[in-house]
């Protein structure tokens, strides 16, 4: 009987024509959507891999130009001893301007035995930035006052980045040449991948490095990690000291956990109007299935007469109208297949290939549903059609 | 083999009640060929759809082959059509994306047969109706006559032991008209087939052995 279908099908391909079209279109917009929520998904389901909660990042500027690197220095450590003396604060740390939930992003390139790799996140740290965001380490250490005297710069790097240039290998103690393979750095730990662009984007590549002399005057964020409970009354006073202790300079406190749910809107707000779009679209592409097999079955009243008459029985008409529908629908999900698989292949948006590959088996899943629920009621119809009449009528 | 007692069918609508066929009994033979004729519209059709299973009587009992069929289930009545009848229409009613083998195999899909057993018994059913040079065209590269001549190996290719024929010269000039009457006098001549045949034509209906006449839906003759 399949290919007795598959012949009559193939032989109306023309006349098929759109309704092959719809399901193709149908099946890419939701390969596409589907392709989205499994990366959101699977990038979700992994951990943050630090706590954002009680970290209240502080951005200033307009800070005193420095005569000498000390001063500097001495002036960052007052400002840090000063807030750490505070009774709701638990640690404090300078940081780049790309901590995670930021709108900033710093990255570089590094080499690895001749390899590069490119779009490595850049973060600047201090010695209190893992207690600052309670990150954890898979090997090795966190940086100390030791590291300053060192012969190679010290890193840290994150899982992903660790796995990518070192696979199973321990990766502590081991040199890496910075951007133009020039000088090196060594690996002093791993730690915990963390998500800095929120719960729906991976973490990337990423390095870390310690704040020097050098850099210490160019930053203007400090994260401050206080104690449960901290209020706004706190706040007030901890911006009162800042002012007093930067007078010319504009503080801002903000939340890390307020500003990861901003940073996650971004992702979730256009994959919902996306979602509504795509679900507007297959909405009408269910009704225009609708249509053309209600009009097919109209159209194919003799022979649904025929049928009957040589030994079909209702149940085998209507089972017959569903089957047409699910080999056309076959067809063109072999077309769309065809091009869904090009996206893994050809590395289109970077995204893993088991995505892609998760993202069709649940988008030709949607799509025999689909089909299957649109051909039933007329399928069922087509069951109930006379047999005298349908013969009489054609 | 076919025994009608009593019929009646009632057609109604919302404020209309049209009586199509009034109590007509009929004893059909086992290897007779009986023709039907009357004017439009007097229920030749319609007898031959109850006596098709394709409709059913409001009144009366239909037997076939020594089984009453009012008992049967939708599946049953299908799969009493597809073993024991075979249909023959005026227009033909053949599928016209199918190529001609394909059109006589179809009633063989609903039984329980190999792709190779549906080809061969539908090769055989065109080769008795003269067609095996055709077996790869389709219904709209061939002429009316042949199309009858597809239609007619498509009714035997399962063996029936009835074949219902609703004019199946109807659109056909004489001469193709009587080539096909001949296939069917043969069919029931050699192969024993029963054959009920309504048309308007009174010398087609001479070349049978009985002749039934309705009109206003009650048997006349």
């Amino acid at each position: 009987m399949f290919k007795h279908l598959f012949k009559l099908l193939w032989n109306k391909k023309k006349q098929n024509f759109l309704f092959l079209s719809e399901i193709l279109v149908s099946f890419l917009v939701i390969f596409t959507v589907c392709s989205f929520l499994v990366f959101y998904y699977q990038n979700y389901s992994r951990p943050m891999g630090f706590e954002y909660k009680q970290v209240w990042p502080i951005s200033y500027s307009n800070v005193p130009q420095f005569k000498t690197a000390d001063s500097a220095i001495a002036y960052f450590e007052n400002l840090r001893q000063g807030i750490k003396a505070m009774p709701n604060v638990e640690a404090v740390s300078f940081a780049s301007s790309n901590y995670p939930f930021s709108n900033s992003t710093m990255s570089t390139g590094i080499h690895y035995k001749g390899k590069k790799y490119d779009r490595v996140n850049h973060y600047e740290v201090d010695q209190e930035y893992n207690k600052v965001m309670t990150i954890s380490l898979l090997e090795g250490r966190w940086f100390n006052a030791n590291d300053a005297i060192s012969k190679d710069k010290p890193i840290l790097i994150n899982e992903t980045l660790k796995t990518a240039m070192f696979g199973d290998r321990p990766a502590t103690g081991q040199l890496i040449g910075d951007y133009d393979d020039k000088e090196k750095m060594k690996v002093i730990g791993v730690m915990k991948d963390i998500k800095a662009n929120g719960d729906y984007w991976p973490a990337g590549n990423a390095m870390f490095v310690p704040t020097d002399t050098a850099t210490s005057r160019w930053q203007n964020n400090i994260l401050v990690k206080v104690k449960p409970g901290s209020d706004a009354a706190f706040e007030g006073k901890l911006n009162k000291f800042l002012a007093n202790y930067m007078k010319n300079s504009t503080i801002e406190i903000s939340h890390l956990d307020q500003m990861r749910d901003s940073k996650n809107s971004e992702t979730v707000i256009p994959m919902i109007i996306f979602i509504i779009v795509a679900s507007f679209l297959v909405i009408n592409v269910a009704l225009g299935l609708f249509g053309v097999l209600w009009y097919n079955i109209n159209k194919r009243k003799g022979e649904i007469g025929l049928r009957r008459a040589i030994g079909a029985s209702g149940k085998s008409v209507a089972y017959q109208l569903v089957g047409e529908s699910l080999i056309l629908a076959t067809m063109a999900l072999i077309v769309g297949c065809f091009f869904a698989v090009q996206f893994p292949l050809l590395h289109v948006f970077n995204l893993p290939a088991n995505v892609y590959i998760m993202a069709m088996l649940l988008s030709i899943s949607f799509i025999y549903l689909l089909v299957f629920i649109c051909s039933l009621y007329p399928g069922k119809q087509a069951a109930t059609i006379h047999p005298a009449i349908a013969l009489h009528e054609d | 083999m076919i025994r009608l007692q009593n019929i009646e069918k009632v057609y109604r609508t919302a404020t209309v009640e049209t009586l199509a066929i009034n109590g007509i009994s009929l004893d059909i033979a086992k290897g007779e060929f009986l023709s039907i004729m009357g004017p439009s519209g007097c229920g030749k059709s319609t007898l031959l759809n109850i006596m098709g299973l394709l409709d059913e009587p409001s009144k009366g009992i239909v037997q076939i082959d020594n089984q009453q069929i009012s008992s049967f289930s939708d599946q049953q009545l299908a799969k009493f059509r597809n073993q024991k009848l075979g249909f023959i229409f005026q227009s033909y009613h053949l599928i016209n994306d199918l190529q001609v083998l394909d059109n006589v195999e179809l009633p063989l899909l609903y039984r329980t047969a190999s792709a190779k057993e549906r080809r061969v018994l539908a090769t055989e059913a065109l080769e008795k109706v003269g067609l095996s040079n055709r077996l790869k065209h389709f219904p709209s590269q061939l002429s009316g006559g042949q199309r009858q001549r597809v239609a007619i190996a498509r009714a035997i290719v399962g063996r029936p032991q009835i074949i219902l024929a609703d004019e199946p010269t109807g659109n056909l000039d004489s001469a193709m008209g009587n080539e096909i009457m001949n296939i069917l006098i043969n069919l029931n001549r050699n192969d024993g087939t029963t054959i009920v045949m309504v048309t308007h034509d009174e010398n087609m209906a001479h070349k049978t052995h009985r002749l039934v006449r309705l009109f206003d839906g009650s048997q006349v003759q």
